[in-house]
């Protein structure tokens, strides 16, 4: 061993290397910073239709709104002092029928899912994935065939029915993962007292699971509210108002839809307005989840 | 470049600590000199004052018990705090004459001249073998095919790779085994020609075997690189190290260096009762 | 459209956890309760026969149109309900092409988006940044066709059009009255809807390139651009396609924005300035108004055939995207 440095074989390519290097820096640099300013671009672009949405719905639609644009019904084109009192009732209903059934049934099977291994959950799971990509107005077709044509007339709970199978995947899906997140130590404990499965899961699990549970209904619900497609051909808007779940009924969704399209200035005056109350519901939604989602992560 | 692919290892590299003792580093030849090098992150000092020269041409290991810095204080060398937007660097490094964080170099062309071995082998899982070795070279602007054939097969060599992956240069560097992925590693970090080479403990992920070739293989590239390794393990600091620094968490939980100097020394005769304690093993 | 992307993104991840938690309590050797079991597999089965239900429905319903034009039906230029002629073809044309525009921008924006948010904005703005994209997911596709047919189609038809008509010299596929709503329009609204769920799984992909890659190619002398490019794209590229293919599913399949901008044409459009219709603006246009029975069952197939694609082509993202999570998880292991 000398530790006399040995003559470099490789000084001559270092040298070629290092000269490559210092003169292709500034190109290199150059290159970078454009590519680079480009995809900063690109963010802002991506961030231009967020601010241009909010900003028209907001100030188009609070021009709309007033008391009576609450708390009237619709008035036929032309004739001032109409309001979507019956769309804010409808929405309700048909939300709050859907949510009702397919809020425990979806907890129910994410329970099965999170409980379960093996083929049959694996392809339960893949088949939730699947159905929450697929188009919402296939949904309203099958509610239109299955509930409407039956019934001979279109209704409110068809529209619930379509909505709540949109909703199932996403609450099932959520269940499973707040499910899972539930400590194996709390239920073994529950067990290991004695308790039956059911028990365990009514006191423990779900407790337990609850934020997360609730992350999930409130993200189905903000999607639910906003859907319109499934409601075009089962609820189908009304101008009434009405309660009766078998009958048409008024929508917030279609209301934007339906007003939005016509040429008149007064009905789309409504559009917005409506847009906006529909943008404020469904963002209170979605960031009561987010509230919920942190406040999982730090019992976690 | 022609080294025998295996050597005999123990008995020389035991010889190697006894040997060193007569031949201490020329103090007037650093590749590498800190001066009252400090980090912090986010306002908190995870190293400081550390004031170091590293020798040319030799192997200089960084130890110490975990917390004591010494990766930290490895990264500064190629500026790679620079990724941390909350890290700030202070005190001087010159590599050679060039102030690393003076404003005449870049990040950049520092770190085609300084490399790094990180701990875990990190081939870049989509590239071939060959374009793995090469990867440098083209980051830096190299596109001649001569160039970059004559420099694989070199750091290829070097790294006492290139005859088990001659014949499959195309392959996937997923197909090598842990300890040839880290010695891919080494060969795409020797063909950029850096003047250092920095080794973040190089072998942790490794098992005794690979771990051993690695440390043969260390021994062997200080003709062509000064190397600079953080281990935590103090067997493999005598067996690959000249030099030696010794580095301690503090009252204030920042890291500093304790001592630095010959790897001989610094374990038959340490000048610090700190140093004794830790290669007695009483903490760390 | 709402929510999809902020959701769809936790269940993948937590998928990827090691399952021991309820393994363990699966086989801790309690007094079964036969009933709580029989709810919890009801439940699930009720879930696989609604799937099923869906499926036999459409298909069966669509059966006398597929029957009766057989190919054709698929083939066929020709929509009309009064002749009783139909034939899908412009609107699996309109499909594709409003599809196409919006991936066309929306893959280099939504990339490069997901590129800044991870390796290049400051760590501060992130989340906000990242929250204010996926809002653009909860906003309701109504809204965005109310947006686009009010405030979008006039920039479109005034300046847009015009620009595009003048730099190009108006021929081909920028020829034709400039309208506002049409092809180019219902790209565009896709594009701005397809965005953030393009981002949102984009940036969960970049962000899982372990750190040792990046570092690496920083140590080599690697400009951020040279990093990005040469070794994080790479390496996210299965997870990207899923990303891809995931925003083409919603692209597909979107309804009520593209029917509210896109003119409802059942003509094949010759320009991007046209007027022409999809696959799902057709149905949502003229379900209601279909009294005869071929025309009912036409536009049924017509969702039977949107159907399948939406399937195939979610089956095929969440395949990838999962396989991304498996990489990266034993990735982790190995470690």
């Amino acid at each position: 061993m000398t530790t006399l440095p040995a003559p470099d074989p490789n000084l001559a390519r270092r040298e070629e290397i290092q000269r490559l290097a210092a003169g292709s820096e500034n190109r290199r640099k150059i290159y970078s910073g454009v590519a680079m300013s480009i995809c900063g671009v690109f963010l802002a672009v991506a961030l231009v239709p967020l601010v241009s949405v909010l900003a028209y719905t907001v100030q188009r639609g609070i021009r709309a709104w007033s008391a009576a644009f609450f708390a009237h019904l619709p008035t036929p084109a032309g004739i001032p002092g109409g309001g979507i009192w019956n769309a804010i009732v409808g929405s309700l209903i048909i939300d709050g029928l859907a949510a009702a059934v397919a809020v425990p049934f979806g907890i129910v099977a994410g329970l099965y899912l999170a409980e379960s291994e093996g083929r049959v959950a694996g392809v339960i799971r893949f088949a939730a994935d699947v159905l929450s990509g697929v188009p919402s107005i296939i949904i309203g077709i099958f509610a239109y065939i299955a509930l409407v044509r039956g019934l001979g007339h279109f209704s409110a709970a068809a529209g619930s029915f379509a909505i709540g199978v949109l909703m199932l995947p996403i609450i099932i899906r959520a269940s499973e993962t707040a499910i899972r997140s539930v400590p194996s130590t709390l239920t073994e404990a529950g067990l290991s007292l004695g308790a039956r499965r059911s028990t365990v899961a009514r006191r423990v699990i779900l407790p337990t699971a609850l934020p997360g549970l609730i992350t999930g209904v409130l993200l189905a619900v903000a999607r639910g509210v906003g859907e319109t497609a499934p409601l075009l051909f089962t609820a189908i808007g009304s101008q009434y108002f009405a309660s009766n779940p078998t009958q048409p009924m008024a929508a917030l969704p279609l209301v934007v839809f339906q007003d939005g399209i016509q040429a008149y200035p007064d009905l789309q005056m409504t559009a917005w307005g409506t847009a906006l109350f529909l943008i404020a519901v469904v963002l209170v939604l979605s960031v009561g989840s987010r509230l919920f989602a942190a406040r999982l992560g730090r019992v976690r | 470049m022609t080294k025998p692919m295996t050597e005999p290892l123990t008995e020389r590299q035991l010889g190697m600590a006894t040997e060193k003792a007569l031949t201490p580093p020329p103090p007037g030849n650093p590749v590498m000199r800190l001066r009252d090098v400090g980090v912090a992150f986010a306002g908190r000092t995870a190293v400081r004052g550390v004031t170091l020269d590293v020798p040319e041409h030799q192997v200089t290991a960084l130890i110490g018990p975990s917390g004591s810095g010494k990766t930290t204080l490895l990264r500064t060398l190629n500026r790679l705090h620079d990724l941390t937007r909350t890290a700030q660097v202070s005190g001087q490094v010159m590599l050679g004459d060039i102030d690393v964080y003076g404003g005449s170099i870049s990040p950049t062309l520092l770190r085609s001249q300084v490399g790094m071995v990180f701990q875990r082998p990190n081939p870049f899982p989509t590239m071939s073998i060959y374009d793995n070795v090469v990867s440098g070279l083209r980051f830096n602007g190299a596109r001649r095919k001569a160039l970059l054939d004559e420099a694989a097969e070199s750091a290829l060599t070097a790294a006492v790779l290139w005859d088990s992956v001659k014949h499959r240069l195309k392959a996937h560097a997923s197909m090598l085994s842990g300890g040839e992925q880290q010695r891919l590693c080494i060969a795409r970090s020797l063909a950029v020609e850096p003047r250092v080479l920095l080794m973040d403990e190089p072998t942790s992920s490794l098992d005794p075997q690979a771990t051993k070739r690695i440390e043969e293989l260390v021994t062997e590239l200080k003709t062509r690189v000064s190397i600079i390794i953080v281990t935590h393990n103090m067997q493999q600091a005598v067996r690959v190290s000249d030099y030696c620094a010794f580095l301690l968490m503090g009252d204030d939980r920042a890291g500093q260096l304790i001592e630095a100097a010959p790897t001989t020394k610094l374990f038959e005769d340490p000048s610090d009762e700190r140093t004794l304690d830790y290669i007695n093993g009483r903490f760390g | 459209m709402a929510q999809r992307a902020v959701l769809e993104r936790d269940p993948l991840k937590e998928d990827q956890g090691p399952d021991g938690i309820t393994g363990k309590r699966l086989h801790l050797p309690v007094m079964p309760d036969g009933l709580y079991r029989t709810i919890l597999a009801a439940a699930a089965a009720l879930f696989c026969l609604l799937i099923v239900a869906l499926v036999v429905t459409l298909v069966v319903q669509a059966r006398p149109a597929f029957v009766h034009f057989g190919l054709g039906f698929l083939t066929g230029t020709n929509w009309d309900p009064v002749h009783v002629k139909y034939g899908a073809l412009p609107f699996v044309i309109g499909t594709l092409e409003t599809t196409a525009i919006a991936m066309v921008l929306a893959i280099p924006v939504g990339l490069g988006t997901a590129l800044v948010l991870v390796h290049a904005v400051h760590p501060k703005l992130r989340a906000p940044l990242s929250t204010a994209i996926e809002l653009l997911a909860a906003v309701p596709s109504v809204v965005y066709g109310l947006w686009a047919l009010l405030v979008v189609a006039p920039w479109v038809r005034s300046i847009i059009e015009p620009d595009l008509a003048r730099t190009t010299g108006g021929t081909g596929p920028f020829s034709g009255p400039q309208l506002g709503i049409g092809l180019l329009l219902a790209g565009l609204v896709l594009f701005v809807m397809v965005l953030p769920t393009m981002v949102a799984i984009s940036r969960d992909v970049i962000a899982s390139v372990p750190k040792e890659e990046v570092e690496g190619a920083y140590a080599l002398g690697a400009t951020r651009w040279q990093v990005l490019w040469r070794v994080v794209l790479p390496s996210a590229r299965v997870g990207l396609l899923g990303a891809v293919t995931l925003s083409t599913g919603r692209a597909l399949g979107e309804t009520i924005a593209v029917t509210m901008v896109i003119g409802n044409s059942t003509a094949i459009a010759h320009s991007l300035f046209s007027p022409a219709a999809t696959l799902s603006s057709v149905i949502a246009n003229q379900f209601t108004e279909a009294t005869e029975p071929f025309h009912l069952s036409s536009l049924i197939a017509l969702g039977v055939v949107l159907l399948a694609v939406a399937v195939l082509v979610n089956a095929t993202a969440r395949l990838l995207v999962r396989s991304v999570g498996r990489r990266s998880a034993s990735s982790v292991a190995l470690a």
